[in-house]
């Protein structure tokens, strides 16, 4: 947390906002200290003189020095505009947390209250309240301060509805926690960072506003005076003495822009703007490789030493480190692992979907012999576009939700295969046919909400068959759907297979499923292939500790009741901390010194590879879950 | 020991009905399993009965009791499905064990009461003083555990508590379940959506469908021998029982 405030500075933009900011406020607390009876000096000899070296801005019509008195007001600048804003923060916090706890039809009447408030503009609300509460500093506090409010109940309302949605909120009050509670203790503490952000911007803001107000003649009287009085005044003699209307000019703007700024800056770091910026790598060239070995003409996608390389918190992490396999045609691969293992930057690797944050490095990478690393031109992308079908995990945001669903199929057809609309919109419709939707010439014309969600994926499924895909990579695709539907997927992604020898990558977590649909898999950990074996020997020959701790972990309809599961002790390694060993060494039962020290290497045999030192010995008896006890 | 009972309850959400007439028993000591796909109306029975949603009709009693909604005695606890939302992340462990416990106890107590706690769900009562970014899925799921358990509850309602969880840490906090309700003689409605999973905890299963239970009985019973054409169809889904292999 801390780290991340400190990190604002660390950026130039940030560093100059602090700065200024700073700056501001230490004038305002020095100011009046310091020049305060210099900026009330009258000398009628020396009235609305120009600069000189006595007098820096020159002086006004009573012959007072400008620079000292814009030095001075910055207090009384400064302070009014925290007052204003602090008026605006509470009102705007006690009318968004309302709703919260006023109950369901109270809350409905306070949020429209606020909502119609915010469509007033500030400035109108400003000047409608500077005339109820007379002219004056006063009145200008409460007018800026009240026309900032909705703005800042609206906020607070939406984020407090936000974090009050989530889990933590419901489980506080089934544990009976009273709702004022929750607000202090559960709520506020989680909006707290967007809301200082806010408040430090609108600071920014009352300060111009109070600058307009006063010059307006609506603000600060005098004998008072604030930037906007020294404006008001200066102003009038500005054929005289420029000076006297820029110099408050000047700290107007750079006060306000140093608070707007640091607010900007702060919100830019902590993710609640534009979010953190990851600098882009540069894409190395590809080092071509002589072809020295032939590659077997039925292997439909051949990787080798892949590795993905994005940026972290602390420098580049490579959560995929030297994976090589092939895919013949017709095969079905499935890819098994828990989150984090790399299982899915390899999906997107091998289609080109990683990005220009992170970086592809393979010393092999291709498809139907085409090299994949090659740079991007139409006929790649052709080639991609047509004899590769990629299916995501959620079909919800894999379609876009504002086309329909015919013409986002018939798009592929049109662009890659140089189609006629007519032509494409026909081949949509028999697609969604193949892929099993009912009534397709209708559901083409809908759109993707109109579907269920087994019926998008298929859908999904339908936009990668518009060309005549060798190899379809399914990335969790069942994982969003109900059993029953997970089964009609599955079914159709094994039926396409079947009619045209399609080769199939299939990533899941789900080891049931993978071994239900692939014929060989390929367990990931930490970014490395673990173990290949064939899917049928997954559950009685897997050789690594790890690929039998997952199998033994995943209760089917046959286990053992009296049994406890197996389990598996810690948690999976983070890109950004690999051991020098083997990664899984810290969990597993079998890992002795020259685990910790030596990465195993992964054994050449073709149909069952496997990178353990030692693979295939007997594991000890499974630990009782009651000497188990873990900490972070 | 008192025993859930939902009678011919009834959740409408504005004009669709979630939850239609449904009556469940939860014997004391048992888990109970509640089956059933996405939209069939299983969490919002567990949300009502918390007194997350409001009933529209019929109504849950605790051992004869109504179920309390309010005051700081609540004999029926939850746990949620996504244990990266359920805790919140600015309060440490400790607290959020804490928070659910009954007031009116000394700080040392609570603290002692916290290490209890952690220790039953074999977490290292030392993890107290860390936030939850620090633990894994599982180890935080272990916690929203020891959370509900604070309260010193009868009934713990578990809404798809594995499902977010990565299948390796699945297990432990299945063993954990099971393990609750033999030591602590807890009751327990498991909902989920996994039938396997169902099947390993569970003595009893109800299946649920469109807001209405279709098949109740032991899970023995019901997952070997349905009586109900959806039930069959749900464990023909099941995967691992067919195979779409390639023909060598």
């Amino acid at each position: 947390m801390r780290r991340r405030w400190s990190g604002v500075i660390r950026t130039p933009l940030g560093l100059t906002a602090a700065v200024l900011t700073v700056a501001v406020l230490a004038l305002a607390v020095l100011g009046p200290v310091l020049w305060g009876t210099g900026a009330d000096v009258i000398d009628t000899d020396d009235i609305l003189a120009q600069p000189s070296a006595g007098h820096w801005a020159g002086t006004d019509n009573l012959g007072r020095d400008i620079l000292f008195r814009v030095l001075v007001a910055a207090r009384l600048s400064v302070v009014l505009a925290l007052l204003a804003v602090a008026i605006a923060v509470v009102a705007g916090l006690l009318l968004g947390c309302a709703p919260f706890l006023a109950g369901r039809r109270l809350g409905r009447l306070v949020s429209a209250a606020v909502n119609i408030a915010v469509a007033f503009p500030g400035l109108l609300l400003a000047l409608f309240f500077a005339v109820v509460f007379g002219v004056g500093a006063t009145g200008a506090v409460l007018a800026i301060g009240l026309a900032g409010a909705p703005a800042f109940a609206r906020l607070t309302q939406t984020l407090v509805a936000g974090v009050a949605a989530r889990d933590f909120v419901a489980a506080a009050r089934v544990a009976g926690v009273g709702r004022l509670r929750i607000l202090f203790r559960h709520v506020l503490p989680n909006i707290a960072e967007p809301l200082v952000v806010n408040a430090t911007i609108s600071a920014g803001n009352a300060l111009l506003s109070f600058a307009g107000l006063s010059f307006l003649g609506l603000g600060v009287q005098s004998p008072s005076y604030d930037w906007g009085r020294l404006l008001y005044d200066g102003i009038g003699a500005i054929y005289v003495n420029p000076a006297a209307a820029l110099a408050p000019g000047a700290a107007v703007l750079l006060a306000g822009l140093g608070f707007n700024l640091f607010g900007e800056s702060v919100a830019k770091r902590l993710g609640i703007g534009t979010g953190p910026s990851v600098a882009p790598m540069a894409r190395t060239a590809p080092a071509p490789e002589a072809h020295t070995e032939a590659t077997p003409t039925d292997v439909v996608l051949d990787v080798r030493d892949l590795e993905v390389t994005v940026p972290g918190e602390a420098g580049p992490v490579r959560p995929v480190r030297g994976v090589t396999f092939q895919v013949r045609r017709g095969e079905a691969v499935g890819i098994v692992g828990e989150s984090g293992c790399g299982k899915s930057l390899t999906a997107l690797a091998v289609t080109c979907l990683v990005g220009d944050h992170g970086r592809v490095d393979a010393t092999r990478l291709e498809l139907l012999g085409h090299d994949l690393r090659a740079p991007d031109t139409a006929v790649r992308r052709g080639i991609l576009g047509t004899s590769l079908a990629m299916v995501f995990q959620d079909p919800m945001t894999s379609f876009n939700p504002a086309r329909r669903v015919g013409g986002q199929l018939a798009e592929v057809a049109t662009h890659h295969q140089g189609m006629t609309r007519r032509a494409a919109a026909d081949r949509a419709v028999d697609r969604l046919a193949a892929v099993r939707i009912p009534d397709a010439d209708t559901r083409a014309r809908q759109y993707p909400h109109e579907f269920s969600g087994g019926m998008r994926q298929r859908a999904m499924i339908g936009m990668g068959l518009m060309g005549t895909p060798a190899l379809i990579v399914a990335d969790e695709p069942t994982t969003a759907l109900d059993v029953t539907v997970q089964q009609q997927v599955l079914d159709l992604l094994a039926a396409i297979r079947a009619a045209d020898d399609v080769a199939l990558v299939l990533i899941s977590h789900d080891v049931a499923v993978v071994r239900d649909v692939c014929d060989r898999v390929m367990v990931m950990y930490a970014g490395r292939i673990v173990e290949d074996l064939p899917a049928a020997d997954l559950a009685d020959s897997a050789r690594h500790p790890y690929t039998r701790a997952l199998v033994d972990a995943v209760p089917d309809m046959t286990t053992d009741l009296s049994q406890p599961l197996a389990t598996i002790p810690g948690r999976p390694v983070a890109p950004a901390d690999v051991p020098p060993g083997c990664a899984y060494a810290a969990r597993c039962p079998l890992a002795d010194a020259r685990c910790r020290a030596e990465d195993p290497p992964l054994t050449a045999d073709p149909d069952h590879r496997v990178a353990c030192w030692h693979a295939g010995e007997p594991l000890p008896d499974r630990q009782s879950a009651d000497q188990l006890v873990e900490s972070p | 020991m008192s025993e859930l009972s939902f009678v011919d309850v009834t959740v409408r959400y504005g004009r669709t009905t979630a939850v239609d007439g449904v009556s469940l028993d939860v014997p004391a000591g048992e888990v109970v399993g509640l089956v059933g796909e996405s939209g069939s109306g299983k969490s919002t029975l567990a949300r009502a009965a918390v007194g997350l949603v409001p009933l529209a009709g019929g109504r849950i009693t605790l051992g004869s009791e109504p179920v309390p909604t309010w005051g700081r005695h609540r004999p029926l606890q939850m746990v949620f499905q996504d244990p990266y939302s359920s805790l919140d992340p600015r309060m440490t462990v400790g607290e959020s064990v804490a928070e659910a416990m009954p007031p009116g106890r000394s700080r040392a107590t609570r603290r002692a009461e916290v290490a209890r706690l952690l220790e039953l769900v074999h977490l290292d009562p030392a993890s107290a003083g860390a936030l939850p970014s620090r633990l894994s899925g599982g180890q935080r799921q272990r916690v929203a555990l020891a959370r509900a358990l604070a309260a010193n509850p009868t009934v713990i309602i578990a809404d798809e508590i594995t499902s977010a969880l990565d299948v390796s840490i699945q297990g432990a906090v299945l063993n954990l379940v099971r393990e609750l309700r033999r030591e602590l003689g807890l009751s327990i409605l498991f909902i989920s959506h996994n039938l396997a999973v169902v099947r390993y905890v569970a003595s009893h299963v109800a299946v649920m469908r469109g807001g209405r239970i279709v098949e109740h009985g032991p899970a023995a019973r019901v997952l070997t021998d349905p009586s109900h054409d959806y039930t069959r169809e749900l464990l023909a889904a099941v995967p691992g029982r067919t195979t779409r292999r390639s023909q060598p």
